[in-house]
């Protein structure tokens, strides 16, 4: 992986750390307002997310060179020196075709978390700060190049998350707080473990080395005692289950993902959206970037497994989502099922399989932020969740009726939705892989597009549908603020859907060279 | 003449127009509709109309050039530098076959589908602005509509079968969102109810059919590389030449999952359930959805992907397509909802288009002429049925009509002639496309027999003649007789409680059927929007066959014009079909069966339709005891005309042979006068020896086949049996998983969690005593345990979190400095 050789001059020389810590001095500025200053902490927050947002998305359309896979607007300078002769712990961000759209995302759904946040009545300041803390720690994931950077943000991130949900979350917010933590630090243990152990066998912590060592073949463990191999497992096998399921973790797959709905249910609405519209990213960002290119020949070796357990949660996500009677916990998921075709699509190790799996990130965030928000709209007036407890709201609530059926009919994946474009090319790019094994995992996962519908249009007909319950009858329908929140999310469903290119053609080059990187291994 | 030349610099742009004028119509309606003068319906009529326009004048252009000229009309887009690159811009260049680019394909079934649509759907539209009058969701009405044409159009234009599919798919979305119409209108509670679940399972049970398509598509593309139409021709063609004529294995069930796309969209066994319960929607909908839309998608697909399907393929698709022409056809019979009895017919008409396409070479062109007739007559008779039920104040039940012909003579006018082109009278269009779809089983199964051949040959004669009786007898139920309906008083409401998600399965409780029905005054005819609608598509469905007007050849001996414009050679041009007859089959063997099964096939339709029609009259028509004198005449006058153009057209016909077409149809006319004027003459005579024989009433009859008519009645069982293992199925696995979730996978998580608890008990015992607080990779790891183990029990997690990221920090920094 190389890095581009020219940088934008002066004060754009900085930008990626301007955009990841920014919030933090919005931050800064809010826990030193007045505890009653709501309405100003508000507005800051408001700017503070604002401004990432405006700055990254000059950088995806001014700065950005999508012709290249070069990692582009690369910072670099020695962090924590280790001593004489070893290399040191590094400040080493960029980003590239892959990341780049995740850091969009992160900044507009953390920018729309905070007006989404307006309705949690004893949001404090705490809150606001806590949330611009989060906004730094995803941000800083996907832009590190240099493992122990990346860890430290992977931790960061992990903090704010836990006080949001567990603070200002549901009637059982503690349980599920804590078993987000338990379940996401198990997996940084894994992560750690991992990280040292590459950082003993190569010297580095610096991702695009760990590669080229990859590539070279260099990174098999000689270094280690008994040259890195227990129990009969290679050294890159270990490396590659503790990182992959570190990862896993948190996209989340079968079977580590029963941390999901209780957070997901527990969560406010805001820290939903953002929980699955890019903490479940950096699940599969994570295995783009940090595992699968690291750890090549393994990643080949397992590719079947991978897309068997993909195949298993796009499937078996869907079955349960069928199943469930909290609209939430349902959305969460369709969640599940959705993140499955990302681990099919990358495991297919095809162009289109990897672009689709790179793009179904992105759509994902959109449309499963935008479900959250709409559950959220409705459990604010019902306060309650039960989907057999609803009825004939579209007479009550037309408008939000509109909005949620571009929603559904968005994640179900229908054509002219952004949702199609990259579950279709991950099913065929995993179609076309070259282990013909995958075709039957295909065939199995169409079957989650059928369950995906009845599960959404079932909903549909017992939230919307129907007689209208009279307990319902004075509520009003969508206000503009939530118009404001899901109406981006909403609109990005259409237009990438039509034109698909405006993400594809930004991730191509990035992917292009990541599936080479791969292919090479699995032929040599 | 040179306006009708094609041009494809210029025309692409206007067939470009075709979907983008109703598309912005929808953009606009669907934001600013609710502030518009009479909500917007007008701009979306109007927009259509333009589309009509535009695409009536390009079908002239190809239509000339298939009379004048033997060379096939096909043109591509993007031979002239018109496409659209979908999945990238820069990424990848356009020839890329990872670059989705996407053109227009016009050519002559293409040029007959687009002008059947535009023209279908501006009528349906200008029917819909009185038929829709005072609806609570009037301009989202049209907003939908309008889209639903927009995707037919987009899907008729499409060169590659993933544009298609798209288009295919937005169909089904906004089927689904016009079947639930009503879903959000609780004026009704009847059609509220049943609307919200129709939508559902519409949209469901085509998705089956969608999945299908998609893996088939996945197959090809596996292989091939491609998804446009051209490519996927060639390099089918090829591979199997070059397998000396045997067709990959893969070939075949890809194939076959691409017939299942088919089987959704066209409601054919088993995948028909959802088209019944379409209905449910505004009529309109269901003329757009019988006749121009969505089922026929399904058929189009065929067209387009006819020559990738293998033989064997092309075996299943005859055998499935009979099978639902006959079943389909003995339901329609017990069926007493106006609509329902249409619906019937769709799926039994939708069956022999799918048969005849199964034959290959005359039968594909069969099979799609068929598709086109059928979207005239039905369209028609889908909109007649709505302008009854708005007539008799949205009453369904046949049994709750009748006389209807006096008050509403346009209707009937209209129906009428759709119900002679439907039953396949001569001189109707649909006698011309059904004629040579029995032809086509004719000759396929005489040149190369097989059992699903031989079964299409016998269920299809059989199915037309149930068409023609139970369209007659919805004919004769609805407009004959004396008007049964309440006249202000009376119930209509009654009944509508005791239909549910189940009960609607057993068709038709006993005091009455579909009914939101409630009394009122007497029937009355439609407003003009909807009767000039009507007569339109009458015309359309009289004439749109064959226009024999011009030369007087009404049994088809010369080709009609969609056989001039479509035939094999013509729409896949340059490629040798592998799947038609086999080498054992010349030419000449084809042109001598071809004649006698036409032959064969004109004798046998006319006689099912005859038979059919009488058979409806005998037990339905009206008995002249009870219903005078009026009723008779009417009835013979149908009969009289028939016999008349049957015997006295063709004579008149003969007997000036080259005269101008002026002084041939003066002939005519005044023939046809004459013979009918002396036929009815004679009314009285043979109505007195058939009513002094006693006729049977309907209730005897379905009396006497016992269980087998309760199973017709009830669809045979297909709902329920749907129901009780696909559903029911799918709704246990949801549940057994949602049980496996939280009670197996969660709890052997939270079983970790109580095992590292006491582990962590432990090893803290471990770690003060034993380990002395020494600080080492195990001690390390296991307070990292103790602490996360204890976390569970203390929900302190402030402090805790910050000691276990310091401890894995530890751990790191002690690995590397150590």
């Amino acid at each position: 992986m190389e890095l581009q050789a020219s940088y934008p001059e002066g004060v754009l020389s900085n930008l990626l750390s301007w955009i990841v810590f920014l919030p933090m001095i919005g931050m800064a500025i809010i826990l030193c307002l007045p505890k009653d200053a709501m309405e100003t902490v508000k507005k800051v927050s408001l700017v503070f997310t604002g401004i990432p947002l405006v700055l990254a998305t000059y950088l995806y359309f001014g700065i950005f060179d999508k012709s290249t896979s070069a990692l582009q607007l690369v910072e670099r300078f020695d962090w924590i020196s280790l001593g004489a002769g070893e290399n040191p712990i590094q400040y080493f961000i960029g980003v590239d075709g892959i990341s780049l759209p995740l850091v969009w995302l992160t900044t507009l759904l953390l920018f729309i978390g905070v007006p989404a946040s307006y309705s949690i009545k004893n949001a404090s300041k705490a809150y606001y700060a806590l949330l611009l803390l989060l906004e730094v720690g995803i941000l800083g994931v996907f832009v590190s190049l240099d493992y122990f950077l990346f860890y430290v943000f992977w931790e960061i991130m992990l903090l704010p998350m836990y006080f949001l949900i567990g603070i200002w979350g549901g009637p059982r917010r503690e349980y599920a707080a804590i078993k987000f933590f338990l379940y996401t630090l198990a997996g940084s243990v894994l992560m750690l473990v991992a990280v040292v152990a590459l950082r003993i066998d190569s010297g580095t912590f610096s991702i695009p080395d760990l590669i080229s060592l990859a590539q070279a073949g260099e990174l098999t463990g000689a270094s280690l005692p008994y040259g890195g191999e227990l129990l009969g497992m290679k050294f890159t096998t270990w490396v590659f289950w503790f990182l992959f399921i570190s990862f896993a973790i948190k996209v989340p797959v079968f079977p580590f993902h029963t941390w999901l709905p209780d957070a997901h249910v527990q969560a406010p609405t805001p820290i939903s959206v953002i929980l699955a519209g890019i903490l479940l990213k950096l699940g599969g960002y994570g295995m783009l970037r940090a595992c699968f290119p690291i750890v090549p020949d393994a990643f080949n070796e397992f590719a079947y497994a991978l897309a068997v357990l993909g195949v298993i949660s796009i499937v078996y996500g869907a079955f349960v989502a069928l199943g469930q009677s909290d609209f939430k916990r349902m959305v969460a998921y369709s969640s599940v099922s959705h993140m499955g075709y990302v681990l099919l699509g990358m495991a297919a190790l095809t162009e289109w399989g990897m672009n689709g799996a790179a793009l179904q990130m992105f759509n994902h965030g959109t449309s499963s932020a935008a479900l959250f928000l709409i559950v959220g709209v409705i459990y604010d007036r019902a306060h309650h969740r039960d989907l057999n407890g609803f009825g004939g709201m579209s007479q009550q609530m037309p408008v939000y009726w509109g909005l949620t059926t571009i929603g559904f009919f968005a994640a179900l994946g229908l054509p002219g939705m952004a949702g199609f474009i990259s579950e279709a090319m991950t099913l065929v790019g995993a179609y076309s892989s070259a282990n013909p094994d995958f075709r039957v995992l295909v065939v199995i996962s169409v079957l989650g597009i059928v369950i995906t519908a009845a599960f959404l249009l079932w909903a549909m007909q017992r939230v919307f549908l129907g007689t209208l319950n009279e307990k319902y009858a004075s509520f009003p329908d969508i206000d503009k603020r939530e118009i404001f929140c899901q109406a981006p999310l909403l609109f990005l469903c259409i237009v990438l859907g039509i034109f698909p290119f405006y993400l594809l053609d930004w991730m191509e080059p990035s992917i292009a060279n990541l599936v080479e990187i791969l292919t090479i291994a699995s032929n040599g | 003449m040179d306006f009708l030349q094609f041009n494809p610099e210029v025309d692409f742009k206007l067939l470009l127009a075709v979907p983008l004028i109703p598309l912005v119509g929808y953009v606009v309606q669907i934001f600013f509709g609710r502030f518009l003068p009479r909500k917007g319906d007008w701009l979306l009529t109007a927009g259509m109309f333009a589309t009509m326009c535009i695409t009536v004048l390009m079908a002239a252009k190809a239509i000339s050039h298939g009379f004048s000229s033997s060379e096939p009309f096909f043109h591509l887009s993007k031979d002239v530098g018109m496409s659209f690159s979908w999945f990238y811009q820069e990424g990848k260049d356009a020839a890329d076959p990872l670059n989705m680019t996407a053109g227009l394909l016009y050519d002559g079934l293409g040029a007959a589908m687009l002008a059947v649509v535009g023209i279908v759907s501006f009528f349906v539209h200008l029917f819909s602005t009185g038929y829709m009058k005072g609806d609570k969701r009037y301009h989202i009405f049209f907003a939908n509509i309008s889209l639903f044409t927009v995707a037919m159009l987009g899907l008729v234009l499409s060169d590659n079968i993933l544009f298609l599919f798209v288009f295919w798919e937005i169909m089904g979305l906004m089927s689904y969102l016009l079947i639930g119409h009503f879903s959000h209108d609780p004026s009704t509670p009847f059609f509220h109810r049943w609307a919200t679940w129709a939508s559902k399972k519409a949209f469901l049970t085509t998705r089956v059919g969608d999945c299908c398509l998609l893996i088939g598509m996945m197959m090809f593309w596996q292989n091939f590389q491609t998804f446009q139409f051209t490519e996927l021709w060639r390099l089918t063609s090829e591979e199997v030449a070059r397998n000396g004529g045997e067709w990959p294995q893969w070939m075949t069930i890809a194939g076959l999952f691409i017939f299942g796309g088919t089987v959704g969209k066209s409601a054919q066994f088993p995948l028909h359930i959802w088209l019944p319960d379409a209905m449910a929607g505004p009529t309109p909908v269901s003329a757009m959805i019988h006749a121009a839309t969505m089922v026929a998608a399904g058929v189009f697909l065929l067209g387009r992907t006819f020559p990738i399907l293998s033989p064997d393929v092309l075996a299943i698709v005859t055998a499935t397509g009979a099978v639902t022409a006959l079943f389909a056809a003995t339901i329609g019979v017990t069926a007493f909802d106006l609509k329902a009895v249409l619906a019937w017919s769709t799926i039994s008409q939708l069956g022999f288009m799918v048969a005849a396409i199964g034959t290959g070479g005359i039968g594909l062109v069969a099979g799609l002429f068929h598709m086109v007739t059928h979207a005239f007559f039905k369209s028609c008779l889908f909109l007649s049925a709505g302008s009854v039920i708005h007539g008799c104040h949205h009453e369904q039940d046949m049994r709750k009509m009748g006389g209807l012909r006096k008050r509403m003579p346009l209707t009937f006018l209209a129906m009428g002639i759709s119900t002679l082109a439907i039953a396949g009278i001569p001189m109707f269009s649909g006698f011309y496309s059904k004629d040579k779809i029995i032809q086509a089983a004719f000759m396929k199964t005489s040149l190369e027999f097989s059992g699903a051949q031989a079964f299409a040959c016998f269920a299809l004669p059989v199915a037309a003649a149930l068409t023609a009786f139970y369209m007659f007898r919805m004919m004769f139920m609805t407009f004959a007789g004396e008007y049964r309906g309440d006249v202000a008083e009376g119930h209509g409401h009654g009944h509508d409680d005791h239909h549910d998600d189940h009960d609607h399965h057993i068709v038709h409780s006993e005091d009455g059927g579909i009914a939101g029905g409630h009394p009122g005054p007497v029937p009355h005819e439609s407003p003009l929007p909807m009767t000039l609608s009507l007569l339109v598509l009458a015309t359309l469905g009289f004439l749109g066959g064959k226009f024999w007007l011009a030369d007087l050849d009404i049994l088809a001996h010369s080709k009609p014009w969609f056989m001039k414009l479509v035939s094999p050679e013509k729409m896949y041009p340059g490629i040798e079909l592998m799947n038609g007859y086999g080498a054992q089959v010349t030419d000449a063997m084809l042109k001598s069966t071809y004649d006698s099964a036409h032959t064969w096939a004109m004798i046998i339709s006319l006689f099912v339709a005859s038979a059919g029609i009488f058979g409806a009259w005998w037990i339905y028509g009206p008995r002249l005891r009870t219903t005078g004198q009026a009723v008779v005449r009417w009835t013979w006058t149908i009969v009289c005309l028939v016999l008349a153009y049957l015997f006295g057209v063709p004579l008149v016909g003969s007997l000036i042979e080259g005269a101008d077409t002026l002084v041939v149809v003066a002939a005519w006319i005044i023939g046809l006068g004459l013979l009918g004027y002396v036929l009815m003459r004679t009314t009285k005579w043979i109505v007195g020896v058939f009513a002094g024989l006693s006729r049977p009433a309907p209730e005897n009859i379905a009396d006497g086949f016992g269980e087998l008519y309760v199973a017709v009645a009830n669809k045979y069982y297909i709902d329920e049996v749907v129901d009780a293992s696909v559903i029911r199925l799918s709704m246990l696995a949801s549940k057994f998983l949602r049980w496996f979730d939280e009670t197996i996978v969660d709890g052997l998580v939270l079983l970790i969690g109580r095992i590292n608890r006491s582990g962590g008990g432990v090893s803290a015992w471990f770690d003060q005593k034993v380990v002395d607080g020494a600080v080492n990779g195990v001690g390390a790891l296991t307070q990292t345990f103790g602490f996360i183990a204890r976390l569970f029990q203390t929900g302190r997690i402030q402090q805790y979190a910050s000691f276990a990221v310091a401890g894995g920090l530890a751990v790191a920094a002690w690995l590397l400095l150590g």
